[in-house]
């Protein structure tokens, strides 16, 4: 435990990704099994404890330090677990710390007495480092800014192998994952899962660039619509049927409808959307369904799922991902023919001639959840990842809109030195003058190392207040800002949200009066 | 036991700062006085524009360096230990291990000795001479870290913790975010013991106080300043630079630094956080709370005032233990350890 209370604390507190890999492949490399594939069950989040702890603390608390201490410190520190694990007096016997699995393994099935009899005996021989990652991880309030898919493309480092084949074996293998790491020393085989329901991962599309389809030959493609969901894969086989995200999470429980269909022996990637009697709905109504752990008939009914259908990476137990594109579309057509699933329907393909013909029916096209066209290549194989030269997604040109520059934040990691979050607004009547600065969005990308120094220089000579790492600056900037889509907003003061907002130019040459009014984004709201 | 007279009556807080009436002299004021006995040379506590000043020849020293002209009208040295008659009281100065040159004033009067510690620390220090426990019958002490969540790290742990992600990121630089009077020196001084001897590289504002404490017989090694060194000379090396200057632009001439900041804060992880911190270590050079109250204990003072930081914690924990506690809010006293 106390090797692995070291990693999580220093993970909690090193801000870049590159460093919390090597932190977590120098441990994955360093420690033996289990404990090692315990530690990757809990980065992956796949052992979440939340057990009730609050009755036990107070009650090993209340011998050891004066009340009134305990309460001047928890007000001070401000969390529960840590000022026990700050309090806890050092027990001064040498006692070994538990490791990991110990951990694990006792926890399993304890009752409140047992619970409480294993908490204070852990706590004894750990130091504060080791006290606080104990208490978080039993009470399930660990976060020390690690994914799932970082914590495992560490493991893959070990190999080194692409994280999306560990994807791919996840849900086939079990905590505490010792097939995983010999085979990742090069000790055995790589597991065999190809009897186990599991996530494959998905084939992403590249963004098209500029003058890129001059080089393309039409006659080697199809195109369809990317619809505006969550892309998801439906993995099923003897009557059980799971949902995965993109990343391979499953989120089979907060979808259960899909349970209720006869899907047969088959893995179909799609997106997922709310379609209420046949029509597509908002994504905000899909997004009332997303991250729930439990699902209400009433939700189930307002909110109703669906998947439309991509694509269809297995069959009958036969993969067929290395099959080109066009004949698992005829595989996805005859299948969806046979089991006319009621939740799931066809993407259909959008017909072409040249890219031109292509561009003219997009431009006429008005239909709602339109996210943009994908482009993709007849003969490609279904790859994981996002090889070169096969998908391309084809966005709409984004909407842009000039704006003032309000405030600044020092970045994080890198960039702590540096204002690079900036928050802009749009004119709007009021105020003595005429006309006062609404907030209407934040962007921190966009921009080019350069650009980045300049404005940087710029918030720093025309600053008005300061509040902590945020500045205020004179309104006397514009700044042309490139976004998705715009939406009504309740929560925001502008009554407008914006999807996806960059910093697309500075436009160091325009007055701040001749900026955009609010109206002006008002009117780009959608539907 | 009562005392009588009760010291209250003679020594107390003014406008100017902690008075000692029958000395006629201030402790620590925050604003120029007559006569101004100084503890230690952290600014809160030593101050210029005085008119008289008495503190030990270090302290005296560093308010030269630091106020130049302005360091007071006549400085006056004190070697420790040795009494001095001020008025009608005896002023000794008893070692405090906070920072060189730190100590605490012993006063006697009418029988009675109160001692006030200004800052201090118990445990060990390459750089100044260790705290001395005085009997006395009032003790004013100062409470930084006075609630029972601080508890400083050994000094060899946090150094290990240090010399170790040096050696794990050789393409990086360290950079040491420290208060310029003492705890910069200091941590020079244990990473020397540790057995780091490469060059340390400083921030120009580090550099003088530096110079001083070698020339009052305190080595620091091999010490060389950032400005005019090459980035790529920076990779794999430790830099010390003021807590102000790490997150300011004159960090971007280091090579992907790993900011490091040592204080007695640090235990806490949301103050680590607050200031994006990546390497945190527990190191001060005040009193963590064992410490706080084994003084207490060893001094056996009947009544303790409790002049800065958190008191009511320490003021409480002093009535259970069957003293008289008392807080002493004393304007111009800043969180220290910053
Ligand atoms: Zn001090
Ligand atoms: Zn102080």
């Amino acid at each position: 435990m106390h090797v692995f209370a070291e990693l999580l604390d220093r993970l909690a507190f090193s801000p870049s990704r590159n460093a919390k890999l090597r932190l977590m492949r120098d441990y994955f490399r360093s420690v033996p099994d289990p404990d090692r594939g315990w530690a990757l069950a809990i980065l992956a989040g796949g052992l979440d404890l939340k057990l009730q702890v609050r009755k036990a603390i107070t009650e090993l608390m209340a011998p050891r330090v004066d009340p009134e201490l305990f309460r001047l410190s928890r007000d001070y520190v401000g969390d529960t677990a840590e000022t026990v694990a700050l309090l806890w007096p050092q027990a001064d016997v040498d006692a070994e710390p538990p490791s990991l699995s110990e951990i694990v393994a006792d926890l399993d099935g304890a009752d409140a007495a047992r619970l409480t009899m294993l908490l204070e005996r852990w706590l004894d021989r750990l130091d504060a480092t080791g006290r606080w990652a104990l208490l978080k991880l039993v009470t399930g309030g660990l976060r020390v800014g690690v994914s799932a898919r970082l914590a495992k493309t560490a493991a893959a480092n070990l190999k080194p192998v692409d994280v999306a084949e560990v994807e791919e074996l996840w849900h086939g293998i079990a905590a505490p994952y010792r097939e995983l790491f010999a085979w990742l020393e090069d000790r055995a085989e790589k597991p065999d899962i190809s009897n186990r329901l599991v996530f494959r991962p998905l084939m992403l599309a590249h963004p098209l660039e500029e003058g890129e389809l001059a080089r393309l030959e039409p006659g080697e493609f199809s195109a369809e619509w990317k619809w505006d969901g969550i892309r998801v894969q439906l993995a099923s086989k003897a009557g059980e049927v799971r949902l995965f995200s993109r990343t391979g999470d499953e989120v089979t429980g907060a979808f259960p409808e899909f349970g209720d269909e006869i899907w047969g022996d088959v893995v179909l990637d799609g997106e997922l959307l709310v379609v209420r009697d046949g029509v597509l709905a908002p994504f905000n109504d899909l997004q009332q369904r997303l991250n729930r752990k439990t699902v209400s008939k009433k939700m189930r009914a307002d909110y109703p799922a669906h998947i439309r259908l991509y694509d269809i990476l297995s069959r009958g137990g036969e993969d067929l991902r290395s099959l080109p594109l066009d004949s698992r579309r005829e595989g996805l057509v005859e299948w969806h023919r046979e089991h006319q699933p009621g939740r799931a329907d066809l993407s259909s393909l959008v017909a072409f001639d040249s890219f031109d013909a292509l561009e003219r029916v997009w431009s006429g096209t008005r239909e709602n959840g339109i996210e943009g066209l994908m482009i993709k290549r007849r003969a490609s194989p279904y790859l994981a990842g996002r090889p070169k030269g096969h998908w391309y997604k084809w966005k709409r040109a984004p909407l842009t809109v000039d704006t003032v520059l309000m405030y600044a934040q020092r970045g994080s990691g890198k960039r702590s030195s540096y204002y690079s979050d900036f928050t802009f607004g749009a004119w709007r009547e009021g105020g003595d003058e005429g006309a006062i600065l609404v907030p209407v969005g934040k962007a921190y990308f966009g921009f080019t190392d350069e650009e980045l120094l300049a404005l940087d220089k710029w918030v720093r000579s025309n600053t008005t207040e300061r509040f902590g790492p945020v500045r205020a600056v004179a309104p006397g900037l514009v700044l042309e800002v490139a976004f998705d889509s715009v939406h009504a907003s309740k929560r925001h003061k502008s009554g407008v949200a914006m999807r996806f907002p960059r910093i697309h130019r500075i436009r160091w040459d325009k007055p701040a009066g001749e900026a955009d009014r609010l109206e002006t984004l008002v009117a780009m709201i959608e539907g | 036991m009562k005392l009588d007279p009760h010291p209250e009556s003679w020594i107390y807080p003014d406008g100017q700062g902690l008075y000692c009436a029958p000395g006629r002299f201030h402790i620590d004021p925050h604003r120029p006085v007559e006569r101004a006995v100084v503890t230690h040379g952290h600014g809160d506590h030593a101050r210029p524009g005085n008119a008289r000043v008495l503190a030990t020849g270090e302290t005296v020293e560093i308010m030269k360096v630091r106020y130049g002209e302005e360091a007071g009208g006549d400085l006056q040295a004190l070697p420790l230990g040795e009494p001095l008659t001020v008025n009608d009281v005896s002023v000794r100065l008893a070692p405090a291990g906070h920072v060189l040159g730190s100590a605490q004033v012993v006063i006697e009067h009418r029988g009675q000795r109160v001692v006030v510690s200004g800052d201090y620390k118990r445990r060990r220090d390459p750089t100044c001479a260790g705290f001395e426990p005085v009997k006395c019958d009032l003790f004013v002490t100062e409470a930084t870290f006075g609630l029972p969540v601080f508890r400083h790290e050994p000094d060899e742990t946090a150094m290990s913790r240090l010399v170790g992600s040096v050696a794990a990121n050789p393409e990086r630089c360290h950079l040491v975010g420290v208060y310029g009077l003492g705890k910069c020196q200091r941590v020079i001084a244990l990473l020397r013991e540790a057995g780091y001897d490469r060059p340390i590289w400083l921030h120009g504002a580090l550099i003088a106080l530096c110079e001083l404490y070698e020339r009052l017989g305190v080595p620091l090694g091999d010490l060389r300043p950032v400005m005019g060194a090459d980035k790529s000379e920076l990779a794999g090396q430790i830099v010390m630079a003021p807590p102000g200057a790490v997150r300011d632009r004159w960090s971007r001439r280091l090579p992907d630094p790993v900011s490091v900041f040592a204080s007695g804060w640090m235990r806490v992880r949301q103050r680590a956080r607050q200031r994006g911190v990546e390497l945190p270590l527990v190191l001060s050079d005040h009193a963590d709370w064992d410490e706080l109250v084994q003084t207490i204990d060893d001094v056996e003072a009947g009544e303790i005032w409790v002049t800065h930081g958190r008191e009511d914690a320490l003021v409480h924990h002093i009535g259970t233990i069957g003293r008289i506690g008392r807080a002493l809010a004393l304007i111009g006293r800043e969180d220290e350890d910053d």
